[in-house]
């Protein structure tokens, strides 16, 4: 660090928290969101292997976008809040899905005779949108940690870790426990509650933090 | 049968954070599969076939002049899913088989029958014998499954006799949209180990509902214990209003969209199937001395709906 005052040490290791936090609770939200979608798919697409593969693929093909797109955005005026709000944006599109997602699925059902593509439109409707944006949290959440690029790689080392640990937490807590306690739709909400206090609160934090610089 | 939720084995390590996330988010249901995976040595049985199948392992062992279907082996006891003595075909070896063709005694006369989770075929062979102007349309998840049936247990399609590699949920839906109706389904999907959530829901015993023709039977074999036993009552009652239950080791569920036989027709019904039933192993009145009418459970246990459907975790 170049400037050493105390203030701005503590500035500077909350700002890192934070980033580490939303990268986390991402990695989280995105896990949950993947394995509650892949429920709500079964009613008109069945438990079949293939409907698994449909998920997946269209999981990670969001992702992919995402962490091009993320890292394009990172490149005009980086901030924490910018970062935050992405994550805010993920879970508001969950309302949608809340909202419209089963009539759609219904919809789908009638439109797709076959599961295979099926469960691939139906995995796009659900979770492609909020798993791109969730994809670019961690290329942009990288670019506010590194400041030279010696460090880069230890710090996206760790930022990985982390959220590649949420979303670890986010696949067993939901699957184990969560279900057991509450029905789907409530679950999604809970997770857009979630995003709201965390990246919220770092999203107005921020702003506190950019005002007397 | 139906298969494991997510049957998907981890990507190689890499630095790639996508690929890494994709492998920790698929460690977690490979933990719950892990001790179902190991091969056991079999106590007295000879493993005849054994084949992986995309949902699991499928043995094929004998003992005692039986053969039996496996699809999973724990604590050196095969986990038995069709059983049938090879030199005399037609007997049914295991209670559950016996005790669902209850649903002929409710339902004598059937044109259309579902049978959801083929096993070893023995059901629908046993209804083309006993039915045979039935059409019997039988689906499956498992296309090894199939093979398997038709190879080992003498299942044979006919065109009276057809199955549909599918998941069972999907083919009720499309029989519905359809305009297909049936007076007789059988819901044989569920296991010990494992209980296909989307077809254990308020839901999906409503669609089951609702293909049935007037006054259609569904008769399903379920391995409930502890909570999900309560659960999956309150789940057959909120969906048909009531059910009636045949219980050993297993218990079978029957319910209709109209009114359950009473004891009385039951008691007809098996004198008319008698000389039928009697070579496959079913002898006088001993699924109506099973039948009970009026099975309790506790009243407080949660309805499984599309939105709450954690059948395996509560079944433990």
């Amino acid at each position: 660090m170049n400037d050493t005052t105390p203030r701005t040490a503590t500035r500077h290791r909350a700002h890192d928290f934070a980033v580490v936090a939303i990268a986390a609770w991402s990695g989280f939200f995105v896990m949950a969101v993947e394995l509650l979608g892949a429920r709500m798919l079964a009613p008109n697409f069945g438990n079949s292997i293939y409907v698994w593969g449909g998920v997946i693929t269209v999981f990670m093909i969001g992702l992919a976008i995402g962490y091009l797109l993320g890292g394009q955005y990172s490149l005009r005026q980086p901030s924490l809040g910018r970062l935050a709000s992405l994550q805010l944006l993920a879970a508001a599109t969950l309302v949608p899905v809340l909202l419209f997602g089963g009539p759609v699925l219904d919809e789908l059902f009638v439109l797709i005779e076959d599961p295979r593509w099926g469960s691939i439109a139906g995995s796009a409707v659900i979770f492609l949108v909020p798993t791109i944006i969730s994809g670019m949290v961690s290329p942009y959440a990288v670019r506010l940690l590194v400041e030279d690029s010696r460090t880069s790689g230890r710090l996206s080392g760790l930022l990985f870790f982390f959220s590649t640990f949420g979303s670890a937490a986010g696949t067993l807590l939901t699957s184990f426990y969560l279900v057991l306690v509450l029905e789907i739709n409530q679950l999604l909400w809970s997770l857009i509650g979630i995003s709201v206090v965390v990246s919220g609160g770092i999203l107005l934090a921020s702003r506190r933090w950019r005002a007397p610089a | 049968m139906t298969g494991i939720a997510a049957p998907t084995r981890p990507a190689p390590a890499s630095r790639r954070p996508a690929l890494r996330r994709f492998a920790l988010a698929l460690l977690a249901p490979l933990v719950v599969l892990a001790p179902l995976a190991g091969h056991a040595a079999l106590g007295g049985e000879r493993v005849v076939h054994r084949e992986k199948s995309l949902y699991r392992d499928i043995l094929v062992v004998e003992s005692d002049g039986q053969r039996c279907l496996a699809f999973s082996v724990r604590k050196r006891v095969t986990n038995r899913q069709s059983c049938i003595y090879p030199a005399q075909p037609e007997r049914l070896a295991l209670d559950y088989t016996r005790m669902m063709l209850i649903g002929l005694y409710a339902q004598p006369a059937p044109q259309r029958v579902l049978v959801v989770g083929l096993g070893g075929g023995i059901l629908p062979q046993a209804l083309a014998r006993l039915v045979p102007q039935a059409q019997v349309d039988s689906v499956e998840i498992d296309e090894a499954v199939v093979r398997v049936a038709q190879r080992w247990f003498g299942y044979r399609t006919s065109p009276r006799s057809a199955v549909a590699v599918q998941d069972g949920r999907v083919y009720v839906k499309r029989a519905l949209r359809a305009g297909t109706r049936y007076d007789l389904v059988f819901l044989d999907a569920y296991d010990h180990e494992y209980v296909p959530e989307h077809l254990l829901t308020r839901e999906f015993l409503r669609e089951v509902r609702a293909v049935l023709a007037p006054g259609g039977i569904v008769v399903a074999n379920t391995f409930s214990s502890s909570r999900l036993y309560h659960s999956e009552s309150a789940t057959w009652a909120a969906a048909f209003g009531g059910f009636a239950q045949l219980e050993l080791a297993n218990r079978v569920i029957v319910a209709s969209n109209g009114p359950l036989p009473t004891v009385g027709q039951l008691r007809t019904q098996a004198a008319r199937w008698a000389p039928a039933f009697a070579p496959l192993g079913i002898e006088g009145t001993w699924l109506v001395d099973l039948w009970r009418a009026d099975p309790r459970w506790n009243e407080r246990a949660r309805v499984l709906t599309d939105q709450y459907s954690p059948s395996n975790l509560l079944n433990r």
